[in-house]
């Protein structure tokens, strides 16, 4: 029996999720809390990362990709979710794949009040949007959490979520 | 036969008439609205998948289907409108510089949709030299038949990125509609590329 993975390895553990699912496009705008996610992803020549200007260019992006046949994953902080609502018109409308893995600010110890709007409104404005959204709130549960996301994607045609509680990311506090 | 309408500008449909003839194994998708009915005018066809929604998308769709598959032309047609609405996704598409997508504009400098009121194109906004100074080095403004026709050599050329604002006469073409069951679209494109494999994926 192989040893247990250290809990704290969540990102190394979602970049193998990723590979075992043959993810080939890697949407993002970045945030702190994947940013061990993809330098994984950069450092993999199987894989195109693109970064955006505005996350709902990954929505249709993947939607692209779909139609050529190859997987793609969105990543992005919890405030891009409200950047994506109209765009996923297209992946609900077309019955395609969109998994998206969230990392939460505005959630859990903010110091940013900018931040609490849209990381408080982040699970009924993507669940409104007609999106499957689980969420993860330890770090032992972020890789379980994220492959039933990519499975109920790939699997079932539609755009749905991981959320990564900022328990498991931490507050960025300033200092404070 | 490529015409020009009475402004003197280049008739819409007969552009991309010109543009899909003989189109080989080109992709295309067409963006909201009038361009989405021009690329039905010229012939509905598995290879093409015109959209109802997604406004700001189609250039991006194109980047992700072009890096899906890098050996086969892929073509976004879109309006002037929907262009500048995911303007930064020319940003996106430069870092990226995929040989095998072409971005054509249809600038009407109106919202053809929506009671044909001005976009930002009516004022003067140079979609071509944005999309160059993001990086797509060959980005052209298209106002004659001769300029059509070296883009329809361009875009099968495999040279690109390439982007071009083709100024167009602003009158509406009748409605020319694809199917509007968009499961059916974008599966019926998936198979034109992949076979049957497609639904099996």
């Amino acid at each position: 029996m192989q040893p247990a993975q250290p809990a704290e390895d969540w990102p190394d553990q979602i970049y193998a999720l990723l590979k075992e699912h043959g993810i080939r496009q890697v949407a993002l705008v970045p945030d702190a809390g994947h940013s061990r996610l993809i330098k994984r992803c950069l450092a993999d020549n199987d894989m195109q990362v693109v970064t955006l200007t505005t996350e709902e260019e990954g929505i249709g992006m993947l939607f692209g990709a779909w139609l050529g046949g190859e997987k793609g994953v969105l990543l992005m902080q919890s405030s891009g979710v409200g950047n994506c609502i109209n765009m996923l018109s297209v992946p609900i409308a077309h019955r395609t794949p969109c998994p998206m893995i969230v990392t939460m600010r505005g959630d859990y110890g903010e110091f940013n009040p900018f931040q609490v709007p849209m990381g408080n409104a982040t699970q009924a404005v993507l669940e409104a949007m007609g999106t499957l959204v689980k969420r993860a709130d330890t770090p032992e549960d972020v890789a379980p959490t994220v492959n039933a996301t990519l499975r109920m994607a790939f699997n079932t045609y539609r755009p749905t979520a991981t959320l990564i509680g900022q328990r498991v990311i931490g507050a960025k506090t300033f200092g404070k | 036969m490529i015409e020009t309408g009475a402004s003197g500008k280049l008739a819409r449909r007969s552009v991309v008439q010109a543009l899909l003839q003989d189109r080989g194994d080109l992709l295309v998708i067409g963006g909201l609205g009038a361009p989405a009915w021009d690329i039905t005018a010229a012939g509905d066809d598995p290879r093409n998948l015109p959209l109802w929604g997604g406004m700001g998308g189609a250039a991006v769709m194109g980047l992700g289907l072009a890096l899906a598959q890098p050996t086969r032309p892929v073509l976004v047609i879109t309006g002037d409108g929907e262009m500048l609405m995911g303007v930064g996704s020319l940003a996106t598409i430069a870092t990226k510089q995929p040989r095998n997508l072409s971005i054509l504009v249809l600038d009407n400098e109106h919202y053809g949709e929506t009671g044909m009121q001005e976009t930002a194109t009516r004022h003067g906004v140079d979609l071509a030299g944005m999309a160059k100074a993001a990086g797509i080095a060959d980005s052209r403004r298209v106002t004659t038949a001769e300029e059509v026709l070296a883009l329809r050599a361009a875009i099968r050329a495999g040279a690109g990125p390439l982007f071009a604002q083709i100024k167009v006469d602003e009158k509406s073409e009748p409605l020319a509609l694809p199917p509007r069951e968009a499961s059916i679209l974008q599966a019926r494109m998936r198979e034109a590329i992949l076979g049957p494999a497609a639904h099996l994926q």
